[in-house]
């Protein structure tokens, strides 16, 4: 195989992978969609009409995809719960991969008594069950989206956690770290300079494969009528909403809960096939 | 094996002392009280409600009278549903959950193991690629979508089941689908991943060789190290499917704790909201304990250290 170095390779393979790749172009289209379509309306998603309620999807009055019970746009809406959801989504998994990459290498580069306790940490927060609490925390700290990342992110840390470890272990007895260590790096840089650098292919990966989890727990409160408050909204809210309305109106379900489909299963086909191209040993 | 269920039964303790401190910690930190807003109430009548649920003591003599009932079971009276324990009310709503959660697994398992042998033995072959795509297809769909697109279908559209509320089987059916949608496609997944590594290995060449017809080779020799994966993946599972009710029970209007839950967190519950979220953890610890017996009961190889 000619070199070409690790991120050659890795596109490559990449390249080569249909499905990762074309669902990589889809949801660059939505990103696209849901940050320029909202520009090109004459309609903001909080504008009521109405004259148009419960309007079918069509040309009527520039909704290209009906409007809701307030007669506000639907696409327009649709887009903007896209954005949220996708922002959500962006954050809370940077935050637990902050988090995650933090406390996975100290554990695993540190070793011994401080391993043991920041894994026995992990392993007793597994045993939480923490879609309760963050439902506990929104009721009660009121819903703003500032808690909702935090939360989330706060919860889905504990994965990136573990694998973070075990790779900082496989790490840890090769030459280049020894090296490192004999002429005298000390413990802050040396997992900042030299092992966090190494865990980027496995970090993005399980940051690709965690951005969806994170998007459907926040649809998951928002359904619940407690994550983002109207008239701001989010794919959740959008799908409660029409399964409200279903039995007459069942465009008004299909359009958000669609999206919201297709978004999760090009997150999932991306981070398989990131998966592959960067660490072409597990199959 | 005895020792161990001990060391972890005894383990488990400090993690659910965790859970309840957690749970008490956060509602108390709260702003307002469970009796505060509503109605206006006469000063000494609140002074003589919150006499009577312990709430003009300090946080930690309430804090401790909390832990004091708990260790008996005793989960103590809500503060929504007067003259009912949080016993009682969990008394009611968990069989619900409990037929809806394990229907939904059982469904998972058969389903989603015959599709993933299936799709293991066409390798490649359109029935294979066909069955996967819906995997990642369930997988991809979110519980709360599905659900209403069930109700949508089978109760509105063809009138087939009924659309919500409980009683007869019939009741039972498109919750527990709905539920199981997910876990189906996750379990169909890793059945076919670990059937073809089973297939691939040496005893199943060995029993090929020796003429054994295919059916023999799946059920006797190849189904039980194929079933490893899916016990591990139970535990998880098994804790999806407990929260995972709580949008199951709202969206069909099931009066299972999943509802008490959200409308107890609204109403500031106190008792209620801890002694489920106890429940929950005792719950995912047993499961998981559970999990952890039945995999080493079926691979010789896992031996409990000390």
């Amino acid at each position: 195989m000619s070199g070409g170095g690790l991120w050659y390779e890795a596109w490559r393979r990449l390249r080569a992978n249909r499905p990762a790749l074309s669902s990589g172009a889809l949801l660059l289209l939505i990103v696209l969609a849901a940050l320029l379509l909202p520009l090109l309306s004459p309609y903001n998603y909080y504008t009521l009409d109405w004259n148009h309620l419960y309007l079918a999807p069509g040309w009527h009055g520039w909704h290209l995809l009906g409007t809701d019970a307030l007669g506000r746009d639907l696409l327009v809406r649709t887009m903007w719960g896209c954005r949220v959801s996708l922002l959500v989504g962006l954050a809370a998994s940077v935050v637990s991969v902050l988090i995650g990459v933090f406390w996975g290498t100290t554990a695993g580069y540190l070793g011994g008594r401080v391993d043991g306790l920041l894994m026995r940490f992990v392993d007793v927060l597994y045993s939480v069950p923490f879609i309760p609490f963050v439902i506990v925390l929104t009721v009660l700290f009121g819903r703003e989206l500032i808690l909702i990342f935090v939360a989330i992110g706060a919860v889905s840390w504990l994965d990136i956690a573990r694998i973070v470890r075990g790779q900082t272990l496989a790490l840890k007895s090769r030459e280049f770290i020894e090296a490192a260590r004999v002429s005298g790096v000390g413990t802050a840089s040396m997992i900042v300079r030299h092992l966090v650098p190494n865990l980027i292919g496995i970090v993005v990966i399980y940051a690709t494969l965690t951005i969806p989890t994170v998007i459907l727990f926040e649809a998951f409160l928002s359904f619940l009528g407690l994550g983002v408050q109207s008239p701001m909204t989010s794919l959740g809210s959008l799908v409660a909403e029409g399964a409200g309305r279903m039995q007459s109106f069942p465009h008004l379900l299909l359009v958000p809960a669609v999206l919201l489909a297709v978004l999760i299963f090009c997150f999932n086909f991306l981070g398989d096939g990131l998966r592959d191209a960067l660490d072409p040993r597990e199959r | 094996m005895l020792r161990y269920t001990l060391r972890r039964v005894l383990g488990a303790i400090p993690t659910l002392l965790l859970i309840a401190t957690l749970a008490f910690a956060l509602l108390h930190a709260a702003p307002g009280g469970p009796f505060d807003t509503q109605k206006q109430m006469l000063p000494e009548i609140q002074k003589s409600i919150e006499h009577q649920y312990h709430l003009d003591e300090p946080l930690w003599r309430q804090y401790l009278h909390y832990l004091g009932n708990l260790a008996h079971g005793d989960l103590g009276p809500s503060f929504q549903y007067r003259n009912t324990s949080v016993n009682e009310l969990i008394a009611q709503g968990f069989p619900v959950d409990l037929a809806v959660g394990g229907s939904a697994i059982l469904i998972a398992l058969l389903v989603g193991g015959s599709m993933g042998v299936l799709a293991a033995l066409h390798r490649n072959s359109a029935g294979d690629h066909s069955l996967m795509g819906l995997a990642v297809l369930g997988i991809s769909v979110p519980v709360f979508v599905i659900a209403p697109l069930l109700i949508l279908v089978f109760a509105i559209e063809l009138h087939w089941l009924p659309p919500g509320d409980w009683g007869g089987i019939s009741h039972l059916i498109l919750p527990a689908g709905a539920l199981a949608f997910p876990y189906t496609a996750y379990v169909a997944r890793l059945m076919r991943g670990s059937t073809l590594e089973v297939m691939a290995s040496r005893f199943i060449l060995t029993a090929r060789a020796k003429g054994l017809p295919l059916r023999t080779i799946m059920l006797r020799h190849a189904l039980k190290p194929a079933l490893l994966p899916l016990i591990s993946f139970l535990g998880p599972a098994l804790a999806g499917v407990i929260t995972g009710s709580i949008v199951i029970e709202t969206v069909f209007g099931l009066p299972g704790i999943g509802r008490y839950f959200t409308t107890g967190a609204l109403n500031r519950d106190y008792t209620l909201v801890m002694g489920i979220t106890v429940l929950y953890g005792a719950l995912i610890l047993f499961l998981n304990l559970l999990v952890d017996l039945g995999y080493a009961a079926l691979d010789p190889r896992v031996r409990f250290a000390r």
